[in-house]
């Protein structure tokens, strides 16, 4: 982890994260949906904020659950279901919405650079 | 179809005559021009039912098909002026105000008239017949300074009539010529059995008795009997039997029967090739089918006729099945078993007063007719056995004896042309075709079609038939909420309950699997709501939030919200008024009216909805729940305090209920409306629980819904005080809470009970469970707990965090751009956002 600190960027702090939710933050312009799961491994998930079929920035508002053992958020607009680890589209794999590598150091959410 | 735009034309509005014209014009290969004509002013209602007029039935509520039904299939109608002559040549009709019409082709739906004896003295003040709701009026019109009724007529209609005249509270008399009651439907024991039951009911059966006369004086009337007797009433109405209806045709020279009905072939049409006739006026195969679902048989052969398809009417099973007086009748069949070598089993239970009969065959194989006096649980199966030729099992008595459960019958024994519901002619091949084309559902199968939806007397044989047919095509009904409970709703609502759980982590780790998802969630998260009323953005319950309840407001298509403040029913002051002008004006907001008699603000960003709701609330608002599967708006018109004819306070009313039920949680949203008297301008017929005002207190309506899927609301309970009126809503909604699935509105729930609104209102009104106290106390307790989410979330700087949009900004999402219309702001369009970009 420790190299992963050094080349990484600072996000916003574990206390800005909702357990069992999503919130969103802002880095250079792109809007990364974050989900905290922590009594999963990893505990943290970061993909596009961006649904591309409701067309506006609210999957971090989605709610988060498990379809047929797969981690996936569902869209609050029209509720399809995207993998919080790979960003696909459970009902339309066309689509896959961009993953970010962000962790969790002490109490920092960070990004690798 | 012959030609394009044939004018067709139906004398009579009666139920055949509705269902002639709405299925015809329901065909999608038709381009008739149809016209219906209704001698009476009103438009075609349940005569079926008629005598409910007197119970809890308004005539509105007999009305057949949504108000509007005729305008939306295009179908033209003229009520309240007769035909009063029909030329055949030069196909045309003449009406009592002289119009003249023509017509390609004309159907006669002309029903029947009440048969009245030709006893002196018939036709005075005081005798009435019984076949309209106009006849009705005038009956009920008499029996307001009248004590006592007879009605002349121990058949099934004079039965039905007795019953109207129980409920209008009068000394009820039957008069019956013959020796026993309902002598055409009933063997001599049966008719004896059904007496005593009437008799019970203090109604005064006079069997064997020939009126000769009746003679008024002053203040009553007296009919004299031929066996010397003398009976004083009030009232007489006679109610004799029925003649079709056929002095048009007869006028016209088209063939009538010796003793009347218009001759039909199996095509429906008469001895006059561009006339039809159906219903109770048309004579085929030398009889009269009396009943309504034969009458709609024809009709729909009739319709056949007219778009040259093959399909016809050979006469229709007349057994019947009903209520008279509370007492439960059937006939099958060859009820008096007069068939040659008929053998008859019998059964008799003197202490309840339970009489059954079955006639078989001389050989022992099949079942010719039916008697059921008492105790009609077995008359599904009897039918079925007969209308089949079904042979009989090796013990036939159990027929007739078999109880509950057992007098279903398994759905392997009938054959695929089994009619399972007569009166929408459903048979048992098309449930099973329906089945196999994924019908899952037997709400859906219902609604697709129609079954079980007439007199219902088949509910017990349709589910038997659709789940065995379910398990024949290997499909399990998995009736989980989602993969994560192998539970219902309902069942995880009563495990909370039962156990105290107020978390879902706990109720996961006890009874479910993985994390749950966007189905599970929010479901558990209304539970939680409607058992505990915690404030829902807990951090426990924050993730189990939809879309809405997430943030407290309702998300709009490009990630905006919403803001909707209760405005209790509908009433608003200047200066709130103001405050609503000014946050829209400060925050830049979108406003609309709603259907709810609210203000919707539109357009908010996120970080904004905690500044919006502080001056809302600062302001004296509260959250108007716009955002949550709970109670939504209780609309009201201005009632007795402004209006002319308003009789109650509804506005006074609405207050009081939206208060008492703002913030319930609930399987999904619930509308009310109050109603100041009957004009009904609240339209609380369409809402989930609806009040209008009576003179003598409140009636409740349930079940009513808008939207998607109109339906009119049930009268639920009539002329209620204030504190009843409360009782009532308080259990029905809990109940509703309890025991609905999710997402389903009141209007599906009570079609889905089994027992349906009867069901309903024997928890709610009879507290037929014994939950009654349990009900109102969890009511009580949401009551109690209530407090305005929002003023609890901008109390809260914790909370206050998540409305930022970004954890990292204090800046809006940047992505949101409007544009203005109609000097308000709209969600801009992609291709605008670019033009946007270019711009700048």
């Amino acid at each position: 982890m420790s190299e992963q600190y050094l080349a990484a960027s600072y996000l916003c702090s574990v206390a800005d994260l909702v357990p069992g939710s999503g919130t969103a933050v802002i880095k250079d312009g792109e809007q990364i949906a974050l989900f905290y799961l922590p009594s999963h491994e990893p505990c943290l998930y970061g993909i596009g904020n961006y649904d591309p079929i409701g067309g506006a920035n609210v999957i971090s508002r989605g709610i988060v659950g498990d379809h047929g053992g797969e981690l996936v958020v569902a869209s609050p607009l029209y509720k399809q279901h995207f993998s919080l680890r790979d960003g696909r589209c459970v009902e339309e794999p066309d689509i896959t919405l961009p993953v970010y590598p962000v962790a969790i150091v002490g109490d920092q959410v960070v990004i690798q650079d | 179809m012959e030609d394009k735009n044939d004018k067709i034309v139906i004398i009579g509005n009666g139920m055949v005559g509705h269902h002639f014209a709405t299925t015809l014009a329901a065909q999608t290969d038709n381009n008739a021009d149809i016209l219906i004509i209704g001698e009476e002013s009103r438009r075609a209602y349940d005569r079926v039912h008629l005598s409910e007029l007197f119970a809890d039935k308004s005539p509105e509520d007999l009305s057949l098909g949504p108000e509007n039904e005729y305008e939306n299939l295009g179908i033209n109608v003229s009520l309240g002026t007769p035909v009063v002559s029909l030329n055949p040549n030069a196909r045309q009709l003449t009406l009592a105000d002289n119009t003249r019409l023509s017509y390609d082709k004309l159907v006669l739906a002309t029903g029947s008239y009440p048969f009245v004896p030709p006893i002196p003295g018939n036709d005075q003040p005081g005798c009435f017949v019984y076949r309209t709701i106009d006849d009705l009026d005038a009956i009920r019109a008499a029996a307001e300074h009248a004590k006592t009724g007879v009605v002349i007529g121990g058949g099934l209609l004079g039965l039905e009539c007795a019953n109207a005249l129980k409920n209008l509270g009068l000394d009820t008399h039957v008069v019956e010529f013959a020796p026993g009651l309902m002598g055409v439907q009933l063997d001599p024991a049966g008719s004896d059995v059904l007496r005593e039951h009437i008799e019970d009911l203090d109604v005064t059966v006079h069997t064997d008795t020939a009126t000769q006369e009746i003679v008024a004086s002053d203040t009553a009337l007296t009919l004299r009997f031929a066996n010397g007797h003398e009976l004083t009433t009030d009232l007489v109405v006679f109610s004799a039997g029925i003649r079709p209806q056929d002095q048009l045709a007869r006028d016209a020279g088209l063939e009538v029967g010796p003793r009347g009905g218009i001759v039909v072939d199996e095509h429906c049409v008469t001895s006059n090739a561009d006339i039809l006739a159906v219903g109770e006026c048309a004579l085929y195969d030398n009889r009269i089918f009396g009943l309504v679902a034969p009458g709609y048989r024809m009709a729909e052969a009739a319709v056949a006729t007219i778009c040259d398809r093959d399909e016809s009417f050979k006469g229709a099973d007349m057994s019947t099945k009903l209520k008279l007086l509370g007492v439960e009748v059937g006939s099958i069949g060859d009820a008096h078993g007069s068939a040659e070598g008929s053998l008859a089993f019998t059964f008799n239970d003197p202490v309840k007063n339970i009489y059954k009969r079955m006639n078989v065959s001389a050989d022992g194989r099949f079942i010719t007719g039916a008697v059921l006096v008492g105790d009609t649980e077995s008359y599904d199966k009897l039918l079925q056995y007969y209308l089949n030729k079904l042979p009989l099992p090796d013990s036939p008595e159990s027929l007739l004896v078999a109880a509950g459960e057992a007098n279903t019958l398994s759905a392997d024994l009938l054959p695929d042309s089994a009619a399972v519901c007569s009166c929408h002619n459903v048979t048992k091949g098309e449930i099973v075709g329906h089945v196999a084309g994924g019908c899952v559902e037997l709400a859906e199968l219902k609604a697709t079609t129609k079954a079980s939806t007439g007199c219902g007397g088949c509910a017990a044989l349709l589910k038997s038939v659709f789940d065995t047919e379910l398990e024949a095509q290997g499909i399990a009904v998995d009736k989980s909420i989602c993969e994560h409970f192998p539970y219902t709703r309902q069942e995880l609502f009563h495990i909370c309950q039962v156990e105290e759980i107020r978390d879902m982590p706990t109720l996961l780790s006890k009874h479910g699997q993985g994390l749950g998802c966007d189905i599970c969630k929010p479901a558990a998260a209304s539970i939680f709501a409607s058992l505990y009323n915690d404030y829902v953005l807990e951090t426990k319950h924050v993730g189990l939030q939809d879309t809405n309840d997430h943030m407290l407001a309702n998300m709009q298509k490009n990630g905006t919200y919403s803001v909707v403040p209760r405005i209790p029913g509908g009433e608003i002051t200047p200066d709130k008024l103001i405050t609503i002008g000014q946050v829209a004006k400060r925050y830049d907001l979108y406003t609309k009216i709603t259907g709810g008699q609210r203000i919707d603000l539109f357009g908010a960003h996120a970080h904004e909805l905690p500044l919006i709701w502080r001056e809302l609330i600062d302001a004296g608002f509260e959250t108007g729940h716009a955002y949550g599967k709970a109670l939504r708006t209780v609309k009201s018109c201005v009632g007795s305090t402004w209006c002319r004819y308003g009789v109650q306070d509804s506005v006074g009313t609405a207050l009081t209920i939206e208060n008492r039920y703002k913030g319930l949680r609930s399987p999904h949203k619930l509308k009310l409306a109050v109603s100041g008297c009957t004009r009904e301008c609240a339209e609380a017929q369409s809402k989930d629980v609806g009040v209008i005002a009576t003179e003598g207190g409140w009636n409740l309506y349930v079940g009513g819904n808008g939207g998607m899927r109109p339906r009119h609301a049930n009268l639920f309970a009539t002329d209620l005080d204030d504190e009843t009126l409360i009782r009532y809503i308080d259990r029905f909604l809990m109940f509703y809470v309890r025991t609905a699935d999710r997402l389903q509105r009141t209007s599906v729930w009570l079609e889905s009970l089994a027992g349906g609104l009867d069901y309903a209102k024997e928890v709610v009104i009879e507290d037929s469970l014994g939950i009654g106290a349990e009900l109102e106390a969890q009511m009580a307790n949401i009551v109690g707990t209530y407090q305005c989410e929002w003023k609890a979330t901008i109390e809260d700087a914790e909370q206050l965090k998540r409305f930022r949009a970004f954890a990292n900004s204090d800046e809006p999402d940047p992505s949101v751009r409007f544009v203005r219309e109609r000097d308000q702001k709209r969600p801009a369009r992609s291709e605008e956002i670019i033009n946007l970009a270019v711009k700048e």
